[in-house]
């Protein structure tokens, strides 16, 4: 049978050969090849491909995938103050939006009060400023936090901001083992490529473990990291990139709790990842579903896992913020929609689409709204949903899927040879690798061997357009009024006392979380939390790698 | 500025903003153009950009923002410089910048702002045709 099968694709390969000298004389330049055929495959169906829902989980990580139900239709939002991105929630969870997915302003992402003089014209710029348990309330007001699952987008201070969550949720007299949704907690790639690091890793990777040990006992349903190369890609990586730092990253946390005393698959299940949507739809669809095989295959073979939701990578996408052009930019309404169809393509458990205008401003109302449109048009009327893995088995796709699982292990080796991710971080081997494809990039574009419709090719000039989101310069002053009335409501002694009893646990090698919820009951702000970290553990400084 | 002399120039971030893909590929396009290119690295305060710039002796200060906290930080920029008497140093920007806010920033003083979208070569020619002119005056 096998050598049946060997002669058949040595036949096809000389077939295509001379096919391909009958019809070109140019030699190949392109990353793809001209035409997919059988011979380019060394598939071993089971083996490599399986099916839905099973090692090595290819094909899709539910047997049934969105015949069951679709993906997670969840839009990144949050501007100016508490109430205003509550009315936004609200606003999407009427549109049809099936989760909420929150951002923070880099105030609170970096750990400062909106009071803090480092603040002063960042307040509520790119996300909502928290800067205690009372604007989380005014967050989530009217919102129950049983019946929708929220993601939160916050690193650094992740733990903190889970406790102010399932604070929340107690007041509205909701048990944390009923919550679900998603906190990034992710601080490798913030070093790497996203910036909003406060600790050196050490210490990160304690609050790290920290949270994943709470959570394994407390909030079984929340995922405690969603290991992302989203970021990386948008500072510039390629595909590959994108999918081995991430992995590396995902090798390091892992390695990291069993260290600190967890099970693997105490813990494992609840990992989740984050990608980006890119331009290139076929490779973006390979990208996917190589990652997922790369993933089960570490989980099984390197750490020994044996509980099958151990082994599944489950993944988030957004589409790639760094593609949206300023110029002609309702060009980016069709950009987003085939991004996002790649993703659908490639098996994404939930999708953000980017709004048309984001490369010049936070999205309106009216963008934000047409980009949840464009994914449930996506799920409810192409019909890609009707069947699992379409792609599957396709030559192009298969190739392509394993050439880039090729190249992810490749990268993979070079960074445990560097020591693992952490120290190749340190060495700034990610950073570098990173801004020379960010380099290459920019310079194909600007020699038109990369095209960008209304960038390098069909111009146009335009009058920049109208109705974009605008954040009220008040919006600090408002902000800052409200944390007084916080200092001036609360009880200081209750503040003091929890500060303290942080301080001490911080310098051991105590769980941290509980002191958290301690500290924003009585109305500690992130900012105190932090500083008393900083105090603890000092602050990371980015090596320079340019 | 003497003839001959390499152009130096600045690249700094500035504020809480972690985005510096656009940066770093300026910082070495100009670096390829043969001009000198100190980075600053992330997260600079206005008065260490200003310090930084002073001390290395750069005739420009290209900052890059894209958290939309430019409002206030172009400007401190700018009134810092000439508090230190170094108001002959040129400020440039690049990142996401409405409009609007475009107009205001080069009134307060900035000498252009470069959107997204821009080319590198755009920027190196505006660098050497304002160094021209400046080394002629």
């Amino acid at each position: 049978m096998n050598k049946d099968k060997d002669k058949e694709r040595d036949e096809i390969a000389q077939q295509k050969a001379l096919w391909e000298s009958k019809h070109f004389t140019e030699e190949l330049s392109k990353e793809f090849q001209r035409l997919y055929s059988p011979d380019d495959l060394k598939l071993d169906y089971l083996k490599d491909l399986g099916f839905p829902g099973e090692f090595p989980f290819t094909r899709g990580v539910q047997p049934d995938m969105y015949r069951g139900r679709f993906w997670t239709m969840r839009q990144y939002a949050g501007f100016g103050t508490a109430q205003e991105t509550n009315n936004r929630f609200i606003y999407l969870l009427k549109q049809g939006q099936t989760g909420l997915s929150v951002a923070f302003d880099l105030v609170t992402q970096i750990g400062y009060n909106s009071d803090d003089p480092l603040a002063q014209g960042e307040v509520g710029k790119v996300g909502v400023a928290i800067d205690s348990l009372a604007d989380m309330e005014a967050l989530f007001k009217d919102i129950p936090l049983d019946q929708v699952s929220t993601s939160m987008t916050i690193n650094a201070p992740a733990a903190i901001l889970l406790a102010m969550y399932i604070v929340v949720a107690e007041k509205q007299g909701i048990a944390p083992s009923k919550l679900s949704g998603t906190i990034q907690n992710d601080i490798l790639k913030e070093y790497m490529a996203r910036g909003t690091y406060i600790f050196p890793p050490v210490p990160s990777m304690r609050l790290i473990t920290d949270t994943f040990k709470y959570c394994a006992v407390h909030l079984p349903n929340w995922n405690t990291i969603s290991i992302s190369g989203y970021h990386i890609r948008e500072a510039g990586s390629n595909a590959v990139q994108e999918v081995a730092f991430t992995l590396a990253d995902g090798i390091a946390y892992v390695q990291a709790a069993l260290d600190g005393g967890l099970e693997v698959d105490q813990f494992a299940p609840r990992l989740s990842f984050f990608f980006n949507a890119h331009s290139n739809f076929l490779e973006e669809i390979a990208k996917f579903r190589a990652a997922r095989r790369v993933w089960a295959k570490i989980m099984k073979n390197r750490f020994n896992a044996q509980s099958p939701k151990s082994l599944m990578l489950r993944f988030h996408t957004q589409t790639a913020g760094c593609t949206l052009t300023a110029q002609q930019p309702e060009v980016n309404i069709m950009r987003v929609a085939f991004q996002a169809l790649s993703a659908v393509l490639g098996g994404t458990q939930s999708l953000h689409t980017n709004a048309w205008d984001e490369a010049l401003a936070l999205p309106s109302q009216e963008s934000a709204l047409l980009a949840l449109r464009t994914q449930q048009t996506i799920a409810y009327e192409t019909g890609v949903t009707d069947t699992v893995d379409p792609m599957g088995g396709s030559y192009c796709m298969e190739k392509l899927t394993e050439d880039l699982e090729q190249a992810v292990w490749a990268y993979l080796d070079k960074i445990d040879e560097l020591g693992g991710a952490v120290r190749a971080i340190e060495l700034g081997f990610q950073q570098k690798e990173i801004q020379s494809s960010a380099y290459r990039y920019q310079m194909e574009i600007e020699s038109q061997k990369r095209i960008i419709v209304g960038i390098n090719k069909f111009q146009m000039k335009q009058e920049p357009p109208q109705g974009l989101l605008k954040i009220d310069p008040k919006v600090e002053q408002e902000q800052k009024q409200r944390l007084a009335t916080v200092y001036r409501k609360r009880d200081q002694e209750k503040v003091e006392i929890s500060l303290i009893r942080l301080e001490k646990a911080a310098k051991s090698n105590e769980n941290l979380m509980p002191y958290f919820l301690e500290c924003v009951r009585e109305y500690t702000t992130l900012g105190e939390i932090c500083d008393v970290l900083r105090k603890v553990f000092g602050e990371y400084r980015q090596e320079n790698t340019f | 500025m003497e003839k001959g002399q390499r152009i130096r120039v600045l690249i700094g971030k500035v504020g809480l903003d972690g985005h510096d893909r656009g940066a770093k590929v300026i910082a070495q396009a100009l670096r390829d153009a043969g001009m000198e290119v100190i980075y600053t690295g992330l997260r600079q305060t206005p008065e260490q950009i200003v310090e930084a710039a002073i001390q290395e002796d750069v005739q420009i200060i290209g900052i890059s923002i894209l958290s939309g906290a430019h409002s206030y930080l172009l400007p401190r920029i700018i009134e810092l410089l000439a508090r230190e008497g170094a108001q002959d140093i040129l400020v440039i920007a690049g990142g996401v910048i409405p409009e609007d806010d475009k107009i205001i920033l080069k009134e307060a003083g900035v000498a252009e702002i470069f959107g997204t979208g821009t080319s590198t070569g755009d920027i190196v020619n505006f660098i050497k045709q304002w160094s021209k002119d400046y080394s002629l005056s």
